[in-house]
């Protein structure tokens, strides 16, 4: 990592940029996953955001990710411009297929920085999150108010003077001001979330559906504006499932931190593994080989299939039909049978090692997979008679929650989201990762765009990850399950006994964990709710220095309100099922 | 009133409540069996101490009032539910002669009586409650039941123009040439989807459409008054099934194989058990099969499908038997 001086003259984005600011102080740096990466003077930012979403050619339409970095502890910032936090922009161009990351510099202790929510939608909660979490001002933001913490909470914990622990926090008294003040954040004022009761000639019912309700799938509040039962406003509010994972990252190894990413989109199991362990090993230089690649695929694909049952089952009966569910979940635990069978653990197998996996295949995993395989395709034909072609559940689903392709990358939907309405689009096709590119088969895509081809893509989605699994199974490479390489985890003891240079390693990765070398690195893979990344930065340590995830869940719920509107509550109940999100992926 | 009739009365009505509180067993052990897990199968013989288990814990539940609720509406809307579904029970005839109030010339008008009655349960209930989403309930219940009422009562006319009568035993005997499931299908599915819609089960659930309105207008209830409308649910159900069979399927009348042992005075009772049975278990069966309509959807279709087709098949019938009277 260093930065790039300006008479180079690259190509591409970059290049363009310093074509149209010739002089004013950018710097361009470069990163282990290659994505041009620009610094630019914050006074330059809107500047260069509406050049590079509407005036550029082939535009970057979609803010994908929108973050922040607390540099002031940081030691290896060789060449980049002082900053005591920066803002972290990565856009996304669906016409060049690639993606620009642009930083900007701030100083102080309370920083400002302006708004892009005039150019991008759903900057809204990003920038909100950015502020709550690193005290970050947005001028020009609408409504800059905490997300994920309390809105009586202190500080912003992603600071790295911020404690981590509560055991390093000053001890929680609750005296009875403190409760009344904490009683009264809790009362209703609909005049803070943008609503009012009175109308001209008749009152509304202000409505709070959640944080515990049957439907809305985890902790998460709605609050309603309703007419009758028409929806005037819905204005969500998330933060219930905040753990604080990326704060996590920061206090453990490289390597003990796989289980907590299990537990971000918690049905996705070893798929959130991938992304994380995907940038470490950019940044370490680690080639993963062939067969470990194949096995990752496989087990993706796997938890692909039971995330998607679970949506599938659970999307039903928000319409109202009480018993796909109770099917699906049987096909699910069969999934969870090979899954156990090939890693131990059903849910949450935190399988997945730097370099590699955990262990190599069991005796007789063809079996147990050849069984699965045989077991599914009849199964997703009677649902098809016992869901998707029912009168009530179509009545129910199509045209509700309807948008367009354009509006799904304005308000950064990826995944079936994206896919639903007519834009083949998937990762693994697009920019292919772990050996995708070896596999055979289709993107299905839906016309409508609405929740009921939300659903019909997850279907085929099904069938296609069924097809990927028999790739694996026909075609499983032989060789190594681990990388032979001295950063891998936990490290390969074979030599250990006979060269000190591998002893030393051996000892070192397993005490203290693998250092990686300093560094930046984005990896995205198609998860089973849309495209999730992890941003780490190393800055040369046994720990992470930050773990940015961008989850899909978190844009895709942004669009709520959006879609909401005049529809009837039923209606909105349906839309939050066919979105197809946890809360733990969306408050991580 | 001798004491033979009161015995008879008590038993009917004992067995009715008991069967609706038999009936939330049978129903988790069949929607068990239809959806690949067992249900509840631990408590005694097959699970059947469930039943008890359940009960037990209703009476001994905290039976709380919400300190915001309308206190007296709120403790008398479950006891309207009950009254009123038991006292439309009264003119069911089980076997020839028996029932709890005898044969009355007004039997039709009765029922559907006690049925628009029982609407003020779920209203008063969602009402008084002072909870948005019992008053979303309550809302949607009344204008379900009032709207489906109309339907009831017109899907069930062409039975009785058939029958000549609104006297459920005359009806019954009526159908002593072929039951009138054959002339009046039409009726008889808009009296089913009807009563489907005035008991509040899974299809037509909406006032309570846990997915939507969490428990709907009964959202605060808990204890027993929360059980008065459970048990008065599956009351409803078994007086729907046992109406379903009175006025279509032949009531008490079966196949008598030329039979005239002494066993056969008991063939009537076990006819009308087992064809109401069967409704009961069909009634499960939608409810594990069919997804929920919205609101709105439910309304158009009652109102621009079910009405023209219930007028019509009231006009078709009345047309037939006055065409066959030669008048």
């Amino acid at each position: 990592m260093s930065a790039v001086r300006e008479e180079m003259r690259p190509l591409g984005v970059i290049g363009e940029l310093y074509a149209r600011f010739p002089g004013e102080g950018f710097v361009e740096q470069a990163t282990a996953d290659g994505i041009p990466t620009m610094w630019v003077p914050v006074g330059r930012l809107l500047r260069v955001m509406k050049l590079l979403k509407h005036e550029i050619r082939q535009p970057y339409r979609m803010l994908y990710d929108l973050t922040a970095v607390d540099e002031r502890l940081r030691q290896h910032r060789d060449g980049l411009p002082p900053a005591d936090f920066t803002v972290v922009y990565h856009l996304m161009s669906f016409e060049r297929n690639s993606d620009v990351r642009i930083k900007v510099a701030l100083r102080g202790e309370s920083p400002h920085c302006p708004s892009v929510t005039g150019l991008w939608l759903n900057a809204n909660w990003y920038e909100r999150e950015v502020w709550d979490l690193f005290g970050i001002w947005f001028d020009g933001h609408p409504n800059l108010q905490r997300i994920m913490m309390p809105r009586t909470w202190q500080g912003h914990p992603l600071r790295k003077d911020h404690y981590a622990r509560a055991t390093e926090a000053e001890r929680l008294t609750m005296d009875a001001a403190r409760v009344d003040r904490e009683q009264e954040a809790l009362r209703i004022k609909p005049e803070e979330w943008g609503m009012t009761a009175a109308g001209e000639d008749h009152d509304y019912m202000i409505l709070n559906l959640g944080p515990n309700h049957p439907s809305v799938h985890g902790v998460f509040r709605v609050m309603l504006q309703l007419d009758g039962e028409e929806i005037v406003q819905a204005v969500p509010d998330i933060g219930y499932h905040h753990r604080g994972a990326e704060k996590m990252g920061e206090r453990q190894s490289w390597h003990s931190y796989i289980p907590y990413t299990d537990r971000i989109d918690y049905l996705g199991g070893v798929m959130n593994n991938l992304p994380y362990l995907m940038a470490i090993e950019r940044m370490a230089g680690i080639q993963v080989p062939e067969r470990a690649q194949t096995i990752r695929v496989m087990l993706c694909e796997f938890f692909r299939i039971t995330s998607h049952l679970l949506f599938y089952g659970t999307f039903a009966q928000d319409v109202g039909s009480m018993s796909p569910v109770f099917y699906m979940f049987v096909d699910r635990q069969k999934a969870y049978d090979v899954i156990e069978a090939i890693t131990g653990f059903r849910m949450h197998p935190a399988w997945f090692r730097i370099g590699g996996v955990a262990a190599d295949l069991p005796r007789g995993w063809e079996k147990r997979v050849r069984e699965f395989l045989d077991w599914m395709p009849k199964r997703l034909k009677d649902y098809e008679q016992m869901a998707l072609k029912n009168t009530i559940l179509k009545r129910r689903s199509i045209g509700i929650g309807q948008y367009s392709t354009d509006e799904a990358i304005e308000w950064g939907v990826t995944g079936p989201g994206l896919r639903a309405t007519g834009y083949a689009w998937d990762y693994r096709k697009a920019r292919p990762y772990s050996g995708y590119e070896h596999f055979e088969f289709e993107i299905p895509t839906g016309k409508n765009g609405d929740a009921y081809d939300r659903c019909l893509v997850r279907v085929e989605e099904i069938r296609q990850s069924l097809r990927i699994i028999e790739q694996c199974l026909k075609h499983m490479p032989s060789g190594d399950y681990k990388a032979r390489h001295p950063l891998t985890t936990p490290p390969i003891k074979d030599h250990t006994m006979q060269d000190i240079e591998t002893l030393i390693h051996h000892f070192l990765n397993v005490s203290w964990g693998p250092v990686i070398p300093p560094g930046e690195c984005t990896m995205t893979v198609e998860a089973t709710k849309g495209l999730n990344s992890y941003y780490l930065t190393s800055d040369g340590g046994t720990m992470s220095y930050r773990t940015r995830i961008r989850t899909p869940s978190f844009a895709h719920l942004q669009m709520i309100p959006y879609l909401a509107r005049g529809l009837m509550l039923p209606d909105l109940i349906a839309i939050i099922a066919s979105i197809d999100f946890v809360m733990a992926d969306v408050d991580r | 009133m001798s004491s033979e009739r009161m015995a008879l009365i008590g038993t009917i009505l004992l067995a009715v409540v008991a069967t609706a509180a038999l009936l939330i067993w049978v129903e988790r052990r069949m929607l068990g069996l239809w959806q690949d897990r067992w249900g509840p199968n631990r408590v005694g013989f097959l699970g059947l101490g469930q039943v008890v288990a359940d009960m037990i814990k209703i009476f001994m539940k905290d039976d709380w009032i919400p300190p915001f609720a309308d206190r007296p509406v709120f403790v008398i809307a479950p006891a309207i539910v009950m009254v009123t579904v038991l006292l439309a029970f009264a003119v069911v005839p089980i076997a020839p002669g028996v029932s709890v109030a005898g044969d009355w010339n007004v039997g039709v008008l009765f029922v559907l009586g006690m049925t628009s009655l029982a609407v003020y349960s779920v209203m008063l209930g969602g009402w008084a409650s002072n909870n948005k989403y019992a008053l979303l309930g309550a809302m949607r219940s009344t204008a379900q039941s009032i709207s489906y009422e109309v339907f009831m009562g017109l899907a069930l006319l062409g039975v009785v123009i058939q029958a000549g009568s609104f006297s459920l035993e005359d009806i019954v005997l009526a159908q002593q040439d072929g039951w009138f499931i054959g002339p009046q299908f039409l009726g008889f599915v808009l009296f089913l989807i009807a009563g489907l819609a005035e008991t509040h089960r899974l299809p037509l659930d909406l006032p309570e459409a846990e997915h939507e309105l969490t428990a709907g207008f009964h959202t605060e209830y808990s204890g027993m008054k929360f059980g008065m409308f459970f048990v008065g649910e599956y009351v409803a159900v078994i007086l729907v099934s046992g109406l379903l069979t009175t006025l279509y399927f032949g009531g008490w009348l079966g196949p008598t194989w030329g039979l005239t042992l002494a066993g056969w005075s008991f063939m009537p009772l076990v006819w009308f058990v087992l064809k109401t049975g069967a409704f009961i278990l069909f009634f499960i069966l939608l409810r594990a099969a069919i997804p929920r309509p919205r609101y709105d959807q439910l309304m158009r279709f009652g109102w621009l499908v079910l009405l023209p087709l219930a007028l019509l098949n009231t006009a078709v019938t009345g047309a037939f038997v006055l065409l066959r009277s030669g008048a």
